[in-house]
C-alpha cells in the first residue's frame, strides 16, 4: 500500500515536472497558480473528511502571502525556500491559536465561524494603510539558494517548486489520511458520537486537521503570492475562500490527485470563459459548478474510486 | 450623552435594515434548511428593480403624486419574489432538499454567481440613482442632531415585517401549518399538508423580504455592481448571533450588530469593517449554535 504511494507520487512528480517543458508561459502561470490553490483545498479535504468545511480558508492562503510579502520586503529575505518555512511557521501559530477553539463546531457553525475569522482579517487588512490597505503589497521575484533567475528560467523554477512542494504534501496527506487517525477522522463524519464512545477524541482530531489546513493554506498563499508578485485583502474576501470550497467539492474527499485536477480544472474555466465571454464569466461559473453538483455529488474522486469498487 | 444619543440612533436604524434583510434568510433556512447565498442577489435584484421602477414612475409624470413611489418600492420587491422565488425554488432548490447543508450551501452559491452576472446583463455596470423617495419624508430633529426622516420609516418597516412574521407564524392557521412542516415535513405531509406548496410559499417569503431590504436601501445610495455579497455575508452574521431560523433571534442579532457597528464608526473606526464578524465570535464562543436556537439531541 504505502509502496503504490510512493510510485504515484514519482509519476506525478515526473508528469507535472514534464509541463515545465511542454507548456507555454501563460499556461505554466496558470498551473502553478492552479496547483498553489489546491494545497490550500488540500487543507479543506482534510476537514472535509471529518464532516467540516471551512468556508474561511482564506484566512491562512491570506496570512501566507502577507507574510511572505512583509518578510521579503522589510528583512530582505528573498529566498524561497526560506519564505516558505517562515510563513508556514506563523501560519502553524495561528492555526495553533484557533484550531481548539474551532474544534467544538461542526457544520454550518464551523463553516461560518471560520468565515468570520477571514472576514475580521480581511477587514483589518483592508484599514492598515501602513501595509499598503486594500491596494495591497508587491513582492519581488524570489530566489532559489542564491540563485536569481529571471524571464523562462524563474518561472520555471517556481513552477518545478510548486510541483515538488505539492506531490510532497500530496504524498504527507494521503499517508496521514491512511493513518489510524486519518481512518478515525473519516468514521466521525459517518457518526461522531459513536467514535468518542470507542475511545478517540474527535476534538483533537479536528484540531489535527485544522492545523493541516493552516499549514497548508499558508504554503499555497505564499506560493500564490510570489507567482503573483502581488498581494491584497481580498485574498481573505469569503468569494476567495467561496472558491476553494468549491474546488474541495468539485474534487471531492475520497482522492488526493483529484484536488489538483479539480484546481487546474477550475482555473482553466476560468480563464477560458474570461477569454470567450469577458462579461458572463461567473455565470459560466456557476452553471459549472451546479452541473458537478448534480452531476458528480461525490467529486472526482469519486471516478476513479468507483472504477476500483467494480475491479474487486 | 450626545455621542452616545448618535450611536443608538444610527445603530437603530442600522438594526432596522439589517432586521429585513436577515428575517428572510432565517425564514428560508428555518422551512427548507438551506443557507441561501443568493438571498444577496435577491437583495442586489430588489434595489436595481426599484430603482427601474421608481424611475419609471417619475418619468411617467409621478411628480404630481410623488408618495406613489412608495408603492413603486414595494411593488418592485414583490414582482422579484413573484419572478424569482417559483424559479428558484421550482426550478433547482427543490432538487436538493435533504441534501448536505454545505453542499446546498454551494448550490446557492452558484445561483449568486449566476445571479451576479445576469443583473450586469440586465441593469448594466452605471450607477442608478433614485433619491427622490429619500427625500419625501423631510428632516427630523432630536436635540442638537438631525437625522433624514426615510431612515426612520426604514425602522418602522423592520418593525412591521418583524411583527407580521411573527404574527403570522405564531396567529395564524397557515403559520401553524408552517411551524409543522419546520418541525417535521414528513409527517406533517402524512397529516395532508401540502409541504412543497409551504417550502415554495417561505422561500417567496424570504425573496420578497430581501428584495424590499434592497428596495428600500435603493433611494439611500447608488446602486452599483457588488451589493450583494457585501450584504449577504452581514445578514448570515446576523442569523448566525441569532440562531439560524429564529425571528426573535435576527432581531436581537440585528439590534447588536446594528449598534456595535455605530459604536464602532463613532469610537473606533478602524474597527467597522470587521466588528461584526467579532461580535458573531464572541457570541458563538459562548453560544455555538447562537442565541435563540433550538438544542438538539445528538443522534447514536
Amino acid at each position: 500500500m504505502r509502496m503504490s504511494v510512493y510510485l504515484s507520487a514519482i509519476i506525478a512528480f515526473v508528469a507535472l515536472a514534464a509541463g515545465s517543458i511542454i507548456l507555454p508561459d501563460w499556461a505554466m502561470f496558470l498551473f502553478a497558480m492552479a496547483l498553489a490553490k489546491g494545497l490550500v483545498c488540500l487543507g479543506i479535504i482534510g476537514m472535509m473528511r471529518g464532516g467540516v468545511v471551512s468556508f474561511g480558508q482564506g484566512l491562512y492562503y491570506c496570512i501566507g502571502a502577507y507574510t511572505a510579502t512583509l518578510i521579503a520586503n522589510h528583512l530582505g529575505v528573498s529566498d524561497i525556500f526560506l519564505l516558505t518555512l517562515l510563513s508556514a511557521a506563523v501560519c502553524l501559530v495561528v492555526g495553533l491559536v484557533f484550531g481548539p477553539l474551532l474544534s467544538n463546531y461542526r457544520g454550518i457553525f464551523f463553516a461560518m465561524l471560520s468565515l468570520a475569522l477571514s472576514m475580521v482579517l480581511y477587514g483589518s487588512l483592508s484599514k492598515m494603510s501602513f501595509i499598503g490597505g486594500t491596494d495591497g503589497l508587491n513582492i519581488g521575484a524570489p530566489t532559489f539558494l542564491g540563485w536569481a533567475p529571471e524571464g523562462r528560467p524563474l518561472q520555471t523554477a517556481l513552477y518545478l517548486y510548486v510541483v515538488a512542494i505539492v506531490v510532497i504534501s500530496g504524498t504527507l496527506m494521503r499517508i496521514y489520511f491512511d493513518s489510524e487517525r486519518g481512518l478515525i477522522t473519516l468514521a466521525t463524519r459517518d457518526n461522531e458520537l459513536r467514535v468518542e464512545y470507542l475511545g478517540a477524541s474527535v476534538r483533537n482530531l479536528m484540531t489535527y486537521n485544522y492545523v493541516f489546513g493552516a499549514l497548508l493554506g499558508g504554503i499555497g498563499g505564499t506560493i500564490a503570492v510570489l507567482a503573483l508578485g502581488h498581494v491584497d485583502p481580498e485574498f481573505a474576501f469569503w468569494t476567495t475562500s467561496g472558491e476553494f470550497v468549491f474546488v474541495a467539492i468539485l474534487a471531492g474527499y475520497l482522492s488526493v490527485p483529484a484536488v489538483f485536477v479539480a484546481a487546474i480544472i477550475l482555473e482553466l474555466v476560468r480563464s477560458f470563459s474570461n477569454l470567450y465571454f469577458p462579461n458572463t464569466w461567473q455565470l459560466a461559473l456557476g452553471i459549472f459548478l451546479l452541473v458537478v453538483i448534480v452531476a458528480l455529488p461525490n467529486g472526482l474522486g469519486s471516478l476513479v474510486s468507483k472504477r476500483k469498487e467494480n475491479k474487486t | 450623552m450626545d455621542l452616545l444619543a448618535t450611536i443608538l440612533v444610527d445603530g437603530l436604524i442600522y438594526a432596522g435594515w439589517l432586521f429585513i434583510v436577515s428575517v428572510g434568510l432565517t425564514l428560508v433556512f428555518g422551512v427548507l434548511n438551506i443557507l441561501n447565498i443568493a438571498h444577496g442577489s435577491l437583495y442586489a435584484i430588489g434595489a436595481y428593480a426599484s430603482a427601474s421602477l421608481v424611475g419609471a414612475y417619475f418619468a411617467a409624470g409621478g411628480n404630481a403624486f410623488p408618495f406613489g413611489s412608495y408603492i413603486a418600492l414595494i411593488l418592485a420587491a414583490v414582482l422579484v419574489a413573484i419572478v424569482l422565488g417559483p424559479l428558484l425554488e421550482r426550478g433547482l432548490l427543490r432538487y436538493f432538499y435533504g441534501r448536505d447543508e454545505v453542499l446546498n450551501v454551494l448550490v446557492t452559491y452558484a445561483v449568486f454567481l449566476i445571479l451576479e452576472d445576469v443583473m450586469k446583463l440586465i441593469w448594466g455596470v452605471n450607477p442608478y440613482f433614485v433619491y427622490e423617495p429619500y427625500t419625501l419624508l423631510g428632516n427630523v430633529e432630536i436635540g442638537p442632531l438631525f437625522y433624514v426622516g426615510y431612515d426612520f420609516a426604514v425602522i418602522a418597516a423592520a418593525i412591521i415585517v418583524g411583527l407580521a412574521v411573527w404574527l403570522t407564524l405564531n396567529r395564524t392557521r397557515m403559520g401553524k401549518v408552517v411551524l409543522a412542516v419546520i418541525h417535521d415535513a414528513e409527517i406533517s405531509q402524512t397529516m395532508g399538508v401540502n409541504v412543497p406548496r409551504i417550502y415554495l410559499g417561505a422561500f417567496m417569503a424570504g425573496a420578497f423580504l430581501a428584495a424590499l431590504g434592497g428596495a428600500l436601501t435603493a433611494p439611500m445610495i447608488s446602486v452599483t455592481p457588488g451589493l450583494g455579497p457585501n450584504v449577504i455575508i452581514v445578514a448570515f452574521a446576523v442569523v448566525i448571533i441569532g440562531g439560524l431560523g429564529s425571528v426573535p433571534g435576527a432581531a436581537i442579532g440585528a439590534l447588536m450588530v446594528g449598534i456595535s457597528r455605530a459604536a464602532s464608526v463613532h469610537l473606533v473606526p478602524e474597527a467597522e469593517l470587521f466588528i461584526i464578524y467579532f461580535v458573531m465570535a464572541i457570541v458563538l464562543m459562548f453560544r455555538p449554535e447562537g442565541l435563540f436556537a433550538k438544542t438538539q439531541a445528538r443522534k447514536i
